[in-house]
């Protein structure tokens, strides 16, 4: 199929998600209207040892649906998560109707199999060196998830993953861009996935101080932008979509959700956790996306911002909204009050988000933000109840831990070919 | 323990371990053919055998294990060592 490079945006027509709010696109758009938080006491393990108890955990997902429990015992949770919702992703792309040579699988993830590492790493301190498992390296890679993926579907393409903490979910769609962009694919399965709330995973988020510690009340714990926040909340979750040269979609009938027209990224070189003062990395990244897309600002109707409940985060990024988008830049949501932060797979989710919002011409409010933190750049957060949408471009931003940044612009199905 | 015994304790591992229903496990079975069992997750069901029996497997000692009925003799081989 398509062989020279193309700057033109690339076709969505397949997506899934595995959240907090929702284990398939239904539920999930349902629970960010219901500007509800997923948050509650951890499960998973016993938190009386830790500060903070509560997560978002898509407690109700079983992976058995999609692989056999053989199968299911030789990948690690974040294989699961990942894997289902890029199933159910192509799913809803039907037929792809390409060579499997020309399909690709591009991943993110923030830090992997941690819930396999810790448990080997704890057979190693008790039962010493032959007691680990011959699959510890198989589950906790990184990419585990993008070969798992093309191991299960037979995609031969180029396959990778992004390993931009926060970011990666954002990154993975954008790299899925430019592959498809230059030619080198037809298809590809993009997205992240994450699973990483665990003993020391808990734990070492907290002592960074990133966590918000309103164990008393966990469901109003993820406020972003909102004067009262403290911290963000750990989630667990995947997305995936399935993105293809609009070309092609359109040749093989195919029904487009929306497509991505722009993708910016650089990095802060500032601090290893911090974003740098004014959010000027930030300000930088989202300018790339929108001069990548050939729109500006005032071509903008939605930010989905990275919003993550942080003191730091949603100061630097409020600040670099007003100066992309000015005063009275468009209206700004974060998908993290309602899932908590998904981490690696945040972008991928919230990329989705912001399309269905477009094509339902509705945006979500931001779960748990009450009132507008006076300190902050004004920004015009939607909250409360859901607020009608136009069809126009979106812009979702993603920012990781080492300084990453990286932005998408959206854009609705109703574009024409070429 | 006698080897039937042995037998019955080895194929409880083989269900849990290789996610394989108890009458496939039989002495004439292949690891690789029959219990669809790779190289790693042969070294997984060697692990589960070694915490079952309270045996210790050097890795040497499973070049040419390719069968249930070598695995069972390498158990009660161990087993007479130990006794």
């Amino acid at each position: 199929m398509t062989t020279t490079a193309d700057r033109g945006p690339v076709a969505i027509t397949g997506m899934g998600v595995k959240t907090p709010v929702g284990l398939d696109l239904a539920s999930f758009w349902a629970g960010l209207c219901s500007g509800t938080s997923a948050a509650g006491p951890i499960t998973q393990f016993d938190t009386s040892e830790h500060p903070v108890t509560f997560a978002c955990e898509a407690a109700d997902f079983d992976v058995n649906a999609y692989i056999s429990p053989k199968e299911a015992a030789h990948v690690d949770r974040v294989t699961h998560l990942g894997f289902a919702a890029a199933v159910d992703a192509l799913a809803q792309a039907g037929d792809l109707g390409a060579d499997p040579a020309r399909i690709a699988v591009v991943a993110g993830t923030g830090v992997g199999g941690l819930i396999t590492l810790e448990t080997e790493i704890t057979k190693y301190v008790h039962k010493g060196a032959m007691r680990v498992s011959p699959f510890l390296v198989p589950m906790m890679m990184s990419n585990a998830t993008a070969a798992f993926i093309a191991l299960q579907h037979g995609f031969t393409g180029p396959n990778f993953c992004v390993v931009t903490a926060c970011a990666a979910g954002t990154n993975a769609i954008g790299e899925a861009t430019r592959l498809l962009r230059n030619g080198e694919a037809d298809v590809v399965i993009a997205g992240g996935s994450e699973s990483s709330i665990t003993p020391v995973g808990l734990a070492a988020f907290n002592r960074m101080g990133a966590l918000s510690r309103r164990k008393d009340d966990p469901a109003h714990a993820s406020r972003p932008f909102d004067g009262g926040r403290d911290g963000f909340v750990m989630g667990e979750g995947a997305g995936f979509l399935v993105l293809e040269s609009w070309d092609h979609a359109v040749s093989r009938g195919a029904t487009i959700y929306g497509g991505i027209a722009g993708y910016g990224r650089n990095t802060d070189a500032y601090h290893i956790t911090a974003p740098s003062p004014g959010g000027d990395g930030a300000v930088q990244c989202m300018n790339l996306a929108l001069q990548d897309a050939g729109l500006d600002p005032s071509d903008i109707g939605h930010v989905n911002a990275h919003g993550t409940s942080t003191p730091l985060n949603d100061a630097a990024e409020a600040e670099a909204v007003v100066k992309v988008f000015g005063d009275a830049g468009p209206p700004v949501t974060s998908v993290k009050g309602a899932t908590g932060h998904l981490i690696g797979a945040a972008g991928a989710v919230e990329a989705i988000a912001s399309i269905v919002a477009m094509g339902k011409g509705t945006l979500f409010p931001t779960a748990n933000h009450e009132a507008p933190d006076a300190e902050l750049a004004p920004i015009d957060v939607v909250h409360g109840t859901p607020r009608p949408l136009a069809a126009v471009p979106a812009l979702s931003n993603s920012f990781g831990f080492g300084g990453h940044n990286a932005s998408l612009v959206l854009i609705p199905s109703s574009r024409s070919a070429g | 323990m006698d080897r039937s015994e042995a037998f019955a304790n080895l194929k409880a591992c083989a269900v849990e371990v290789l996610h394989v229903d108890e009458g496939v496990v039989t002495e004439e079975a292949r690891f690789k053919e029959d219990l669809d069992a790779d190289s790693l997750a042969l070294i997984e069901f060697v692990m589960a055998l070694e915490e079952q029996f309270d045996i210790t497997v050097p890795e040497e000692e499973l070049d040419g294990v390719t069968t249930v009925r070598q695995a069972l003799d390498l158990v009660m081989t161990k087993l007479a060592a130990r006794a």
